[in-house]
């Protein structure tokens, strides 16, 4: 498999307070990788380094070939790396099917169309007239799926896109996952659900307080690793 | 029937002081942004139609078109490069910044231009009008001002609700933070926000040049009206400044028709009872 994405040691502070310390981590082509951990351990701000929301002048980031750190979001965007931010963010004076159109603003060719988006979600026909916000949360969440997908990603980052909603829900939600993997599209999901977590990914990454804690497949990693990775307990604490 | 007449006649005035507005609408609408300097750039249109049609002797159909594209290329690099710049969380440094760029614009104007008021002689425009009966009468030119407003503004409105252009501005607007995410590059969406807004600005300052006599300080006083037409119709709601102007008009004409000193006033006072019986305007939120 080929790598489609690298970080080395990669850091990010807010003023002084740093919030990653060199995280190393790598995405293949077609795999899904998952992050958990804990609140403020570090996930998000990862995420919004990778989509260059987060200034990473002179760091090492790879993407498709190409070193990534530093550039602009919509450029990064371009390359094919796409983001469902935590909150879903829709646009509430856009249509549902207006919000969709706008994930392909960068006019990337592939497989993903407005038509594909409602197959995978069929929920949102009936809807697509509809201002996005005056949708379920479930619902929303779809839309900013499938905007995402819009843009025919290579990769494709979901920032905690399970929560707040029902487990009814989340199951809905989670499958389309295997439909978005057919395509070829790596997937990277930010999750405090540990168990949707491990049901999904090929490989996780757990972080606390901005370092990688735990690394490996689901199979691989135990319950016992993974509460000492997740809350720092462990044979020292 | 004076006071049909009045009536009329306001609307019509209306009708430039939302063109006044547009711009101002569009800007805010789009990225919270109020430009101090405003007025001044529609005064700046006004000479720049003077000079190419009085002093260069150019056919104004060409004037035209030449005030439209340099304001919308101005108004375009002016965003780009540096309104840009002082763009963010707090409106003051725009305020500041636009504030001192009409200081710069009076200056040089008045530098260039001189202080004498001018004004564009139409020739038959001027003068020519359609009766409609006893003590009615529509002028030509205030005809087609009115008529140029409703065309920007639909056309404004075509560009923002059936464009893909139209669709990542309306985006913005809404969360320009993840616009990038989907692809846009927000500091030329912003500058294009401008242009257009630059555009209908050119238009505005056309039909000031027409319409009135002017001088370089002309510009404050067409900003005070463009700010009471897009607050009394609504922050970023495009028609209810065109109904803003056309109530600030409407106020003016009465106003007048009782007196001819309580014109102003009378727009003044329109503009205090809206802002206290409704703050947020009358149509307050632009809807998908």
């Amino acid at each position: 498999m080929t790598r489609l994405l690298e970080t080395q040691a990669l850091e990010a502070f807010y003023g002084d307070f740093q919030a990653l310390f060199g995280i190393d981590f790598t995405v293949d082509e077609g795999e899904t990788v998952a992050i958990i951990g804990s609140n403020g351990a570090g996930k998000s701000t990862f995420l919004r380094a990778l989509t260059g929301l987060r200034p990473t002048k002179g760091q090492s980031i790879e993407f498709a070939g190409q070193s990534i750190a530093g550039m602009a979001a919509d450029r990064i965007h371009k390359l094919g790396l796409a983001m469902v931010p935590e909150g879903r963010r829709l646009f509430p004076s856009l249509t549902v099917e207006e919000n969709l159109l706008i994930g392909a603003s960068g006019h990337r060719a592939g497989p993903w169309t407005l038509k594909q988006v409602y197959e995978i979600f069929p929920d949102l026909v009936s809807k697509r007239r509809n201002p996005g916000t005056a949708l379920s949360g479930g619902q929303q969440q779809m839309v900013a799926i499938g905007r995402a997908l819009m843009s025919n990603p290579r990769l494709l980052l979901c920032d905690e896109i399970s929560l707040g909603l029902a487990p009814k829900v989340i199951k809905d939600i989670y499958q389309a996952v295997p439909r978005i993997r057919e395509n070829g599209t790596s997937i990277l999901v930010v999750e405090q659900d540990v168990g949707q977590a491990l049901a999904v990914a090929d490989r996780i990454y757990c972080f606390m307080e901005g370092r990688v804690s735990l690394t490996g497949t689901p199979q691989s990693v135990t319950r016992a690793q993974i509460a000492r990775a997740y809350f720092g307990m462990g044979e020292d604490a | 029937m004076v006071w049909i007449n009045a009536l009329v006649q306001g609307v019509l005035l209306g009708g430039l002081y939302a063109l006044f507005a547009a711009g101002l609408s569009l800007m805010f609408g789009v990225m919270r942004f109020v430009n101090i300097a405003h007025g001044d750039f529609i005064v700046v249109a006004a000479y720049l139609m003077l000079t190419f049609v009085v002093t260069w002797g150019l056919n104004p159909i060409i004037g035209v078109a030449l005030v439209v594209i340099l304001l919308g290329i101005a108004g375009y690099a002016n965003q780009r490069f540096v309104l840009n710049r002082v763009l963010g969380k707090d409106i003051l440094p725009p305020i500041l910044v636009t504030f001192g760029m009409s200081i710069i614009i009076q200056n040089a104007l008045l530098e260039v231009f001189s202080a004498d008021s001018q004004k564009l002689q139409t020739g038959w425009l001027d003068t020519s009008s359609i009766s409609f009966g006893h003590n009615v009468a529509i002028g030509v030119l205030p005809l087609m001002m009115f008529i140029a407003a409703v065309a920007a503004i639909g056309l404004l409105q075509l560009v923002f609700y059936r464009t893909s252009l139209g669709r990542l501005l309306r985006a913005t607007s809404d969360d320009p933070e993840i616009v990038p995410l989907m692809g846009g590059n927000n500091a030329h969406i912003f500058a294009i926000a401008t242009m257009l807004a630059s555009l209908v600005v050119a238009v505005a300052g056309i039909f000031l040049a027409m319409k009135t006599n002017f001088d370089p300080t002309a510009g404050p006083a067409r900003l005070l009206f463009a700010f009471e037409a897009v607050i009394i119709g609504g922050l970023g709601n495009i028609w209810g400044t065109l109904l803003g102007g056309i109530i600030l008009g409407v106020a003016q004409t009465i106003g007048a028709q009782i007196d001819a000193g309580y014109q102003i006033l009378a727009g003044h006072l329109a503009f205090l009872i809206v802002l206290i019986v409704r703050p947020t305007g009358l149509f307050p939120k632009m809807k998908g």
